[in-house]
C-alpha cells in the first residue's frame, strides 16, 4: 500500500549538549503532502539540512528512492531528485528572476562546464525557465534583480528553483513565511497540486495552509517527534494542544 | 541594438588608444612609450587572469605571482636552453630547448595551469582569510624554491639575451612585440567575457554569491571554482612568459609577494570584476610608476593613497567611477 520515496530512519544530530534530532524516524510516502510542525527552535530546519546532505548527522540514515544517501554531499542529492527551498530565501541576488531559474535548469541538465555559448541566446534554456517562472506566476517579474524581488516574490522565487529540477521529492522549509494572506491562499492551492507531481515535506507554521493540506502530519518538540497521524488525530492529540497548539487540554 | 553602455563606450575607448598608442609614440619620437604600453598590456593580463578568479569567482588569491613566475620561467628556461643548444633533459626521452613563441606560450600556459591545479586543489576547500593565506604560503614556497634553485640562476635570475620568435614578426622591434602582447591581452579580455555569459560562468557567479544554492541546486561548487582558478592561473601565466620576453630577464621577484600584490592592486585599482578593469588599473599603475618614479623614490606612497581612495570611495575602482555601477541581468 504505501510507498515511501524517502525514509529516515532514527536520525540524531546534537550541538554540544542540545539534542537538535533525537532519534527522529519519518517517511514520506509517493502522492502525499506530509506537515512537519513544532515550536520555534525544534529542529525542523536542522532536519531538512541532515536530509539534504548539508548537516552530517550524528547517526540515523536517510533513504531516498531505495538509495542510502550515506556520504553524499548537497549537490549529489539534489541530482537524486531532492528538492528544497530554504527557510530564509537564498538565491543569486545579482542575477535577475530568469537567471537564477536558468541557473537550476543548467544545473538539472547537468551542463554547467560549457564554457562559450552565451546563456542569454540559449533559447531552450531560456524557454524552459520562463516556463518554470509562469508556474509561480513570476514570469512577468522575470528581468527583475532578485536583490530587487519582494519578499513574497523571492518565496516564489525559491519554488521555481526546486520546480526546476523536477524533484522526486519536495522539502520546504516554511515556503508561506511572509507571503501575505493572497499569496498564502495561492500557494496554498499550487502545493495542492504539486503533490501528484512529487511528494511533499512541508514545514510550516500557518496551520490553516497545514490543516487543509495535510495528509499527515508529525509533531516535532525539542527535537523528537511527539506525535504523528492524520490531521484529526493531530487535532484531537491533547498532548499536541497542549504542546504546540498553546492551549490547556 | 540597444543604445551602448557607459562601460561598453569606455571600453572601445581604451582599446582604441591601445592601438593607437605606439603610433602616436611613432609620430612624437618616444619608442620608449611603446616599451611602457607593453608593460601595461602584459600586466593588464596578469591582471585578467586574475580578475576571473577573484571578480567572477569571489577567489581573494594572494598568490598569483606563482602562476606569473611559472609562466616566466617557462620561457626562460626554454629560450635559454635553445640559445645554449643544451636539452632540457635526455632520458627518458630528449626535450629541448626552443625560441619559439608559440610553443613557449603552451609550456607556459600548461605548467601554470598544473600548478594552479595544485594549489587550487589544496587552497580551495578553504576560504576567506585562510585562502588568502594559503594561496600567499604556496606562492612563496615557490619563491623560495627558485631562489635556492642555483641550475636556472638561483637568486640572480636568468637572462635571455635575445628575445624570441613568433611566427614572422620582428619581435625585437616594440611595435612587433607590442602588438603580439597587445593581441593576447585582447584575447584574454574575450576569453574572460565569453567565459562570465557562458553556463559555466553563471554557475562561477553564482559561486562567488551563494554557495548554499549552487550545491541545492546540484552543482558542486568546488569543482567551478577550480575549474575557473586553474584557466585564471593558466591567462596569469601567459602573461608571466610575455613579460620574461619583455625583459629578457626571468628572476624569482617575479614569484614573490610583491608582484602577487601588484597584480591584485592593478585588478583593485581599475575595478575589480569589470571586463576592462585590469587594463585600465594597469594603465595607471605604470603611469603612476613613470610619472611619480621620475621624481621620487616613494612613488609607491602616492598609488598607496589613490588605492586607500579606490577601496573607501569607488568599490568599482576607476571603471566604475567612470562608468558607474556594475549592471547584472
Ligand atoms: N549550527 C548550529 N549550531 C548550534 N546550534 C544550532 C545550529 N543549528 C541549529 N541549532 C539549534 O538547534 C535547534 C533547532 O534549530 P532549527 O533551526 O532546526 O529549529 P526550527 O524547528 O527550524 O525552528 P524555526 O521554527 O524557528 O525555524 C535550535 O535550538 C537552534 O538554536
Ligand atoms: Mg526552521
Amino acid at each position: 500500500m504505501t510507498n515511501p520515496i524517502l525514509e529516515i530512519k532514527n536520525l540524531k544530530k546534537s550541538f554540544g549538549a542540545l539534542k537538535a534530532t533525537d532519534d527522529v524516524s519519518i517517511t514520506l510516502n509517493v502522492g502525499e503532502i506530509h506537515a512537519l510542525i513544532g515550536p520555534n527552535g525544534a529542529g525542523k530546519s536542522t532536519l531538512i539540512k541532515q536530509i539534504c546532505g548539508g548537516l552530517s548527522s550524528d547517526s540515523g540514515s536517510v533513504i531516498f528512492n531505495g538509495k542510502d544517501l550515506a556520504g553524499l554531499d548537497v549537490a549529489e542529492r539534489a541530482q537524486l531528485g531532492l528538492g528544497r527551498t530554504f527557510q530564509i530565501s537564498s538565491v543569486i541576488m545579482e542575477f535577475s528572476a530568469l537567471r537564477n531559474v536558468m541557473l537550476a535548469v543548467q544545473a538539472f541538465n547537468g551542463s554547467s562546464f560549457r564554457f562559450f555559448k552565451n546563456v542569454r541566446n540559449d533559447k531552450v534554456l531560456v524557454a524552459r525557465a520562463m516556463e518554470i517562472l509562469s508556474r509561480v506566476d513570476l514570469e512577468k517579474r522575470a528581468e527583475i534583480s532578485a536583490a530587487e524581488l519582494s519578499h513574497g516574490e523571492r518565496r516564489q522565487l525559491e519554488i521555481a528553483l526546486a520546480l526546476a529540477l523536477e524533484p522526486k521529492a519536495f522539502l520546504l522549509d516554511e515556503p508561506m513565511a511572509g507571503m501575505g494572506p493572497e499569496g498564502s491562499k495561492r500557494l496554498i492551492s499550487f502545493l495542492d497540486e504539486l503533490r501528484k507531481e512529487a511528494p511533499i515535506l512541508l514545514i510550516e507554521h500557518d496551520m490553516d495552509a497545514v490543516f487543509s493540506l495535510a495528509d499527515r502530519i508529525s509533531v516535532l518538540v525539542y527535537g523528537r517527534v511527539v506525535a504523528s497521524g492524520t490531521v484529526d488525530e493531530i487535532r484531537a492529540n491533547p498532548a499536541v494542544r497542549e504542546a504546540y497548539l498553546g492551549e490547556t487540554a | 541594438m540597444a543604445s551602448l553602455s557607459r562601460e561598453s563606450i569606455l571600453n572601445i575607448f581604451l582599446t582604441l588608444a591601445m592601438v593607437a598608442l605606439p603610433f602616436v609614440a611613432t609620430a612624437i619620437d618616444e619608442p620608449f612609450y611603446i616599451t611602457l604600453a607593453t608593460r601595461v598590456a602584459i600586466l593588464g593580463l596578469a591582471g585578467v587572469g586574475l580578475n576571473l578568479a577573484l571578480g567572477t569567482g569571489g577567489l581573494v588569491s594572494f598568490g598569483h605571482a606563482a602562476f606569473f613566475g611559472v609562466g616566466g620561467y617557462a620561457a626562460g628556461i626554454l629560450a635559454s636552453h635553445a640559445l645554449n643548444y643544451t636539452p632540457i633533459m635526455e632520458s627518458p626521452f630528449l626535450i629541448e630547448g626552443t625560441n619559439q613563441m608559440l610553443i613557449i606560450w603552451l609550456v607556459a600556459i600548461i605548467a601554470s595551469g598544473i600548478v594552479a591545479y595544485l594549489i587550487g586543489l589544496l587552497s580551495l576547500r578553504t576560504s576567506g582569510v585562510y585562502f588568502i593565506m594559503i594561496t600567499l604560503a604556496f606562492a612563496q614556497m615557490l619563491y623560495y624554491f627558485a631562489i635556492s634553485w642555483p641550475a636556472y640562476g638561483g637568486e640572480d635570475g636568468l637572462s635571455i639575451y635575445v628575445r624570441n620568435a613568433f611566427l614572422g614578426v620582428n619581435t625585437l622591434a616594440p611595435h612587433g612585440f607590442y602588438f603580439i602582447c597587445l593581441g593576447l591581452l585582447f584575447g584574454g579580455i574575450f576569453l574572460s567575457a565569453t567565459l562570465k555569459n557562458s553556463r559555466f560562468g553563471a554557475a562561477l557567479q553564482s559561486a562567488r554569491q551563494n554557495e548554499e544554492r549552487l550545491s541545492a541546486v546540484g552543482v558542486r561548487p568546488f569543482n567551478i571554482k577550480l575549474t575557473a582558478f586553474v584557466i585564471s592561473g593558466m591567462m596569469t601565466g601567459l602573461a608571466g612568459a610575455l613579460f620574461a620576453d619583455l625583459n629578457r630577464f626571468v628572476s624569482p621577484s617575479m614569484l614573490s609577494w610583491h608582484m602577487s600584490g601588484e597584480i591584485m592592486i592593478l585588478v583593485i585599482l581599475g575595478g575589480v570584476g569589470r571586463l576592462y578593469g585590469p587594463l585600465a588599473g594597469a594603465i595607471i599603475y605604470i603611469l603612476f610608476e613613470f610619472i611619480f618614479g621620475g621624481m621620487t623614490e616613494h612613488w609607491q606612497f602616492f598609488l598607496g593613497l589613490v588605492l586607500l581612495g579606490v577601496v573607501l570611495f569607488a568599490r568599482g575602482g576607476v571603471i566604475g567611477l567612470i562608468a558607474g555601477r556594475a549592471r547584472h541581468d
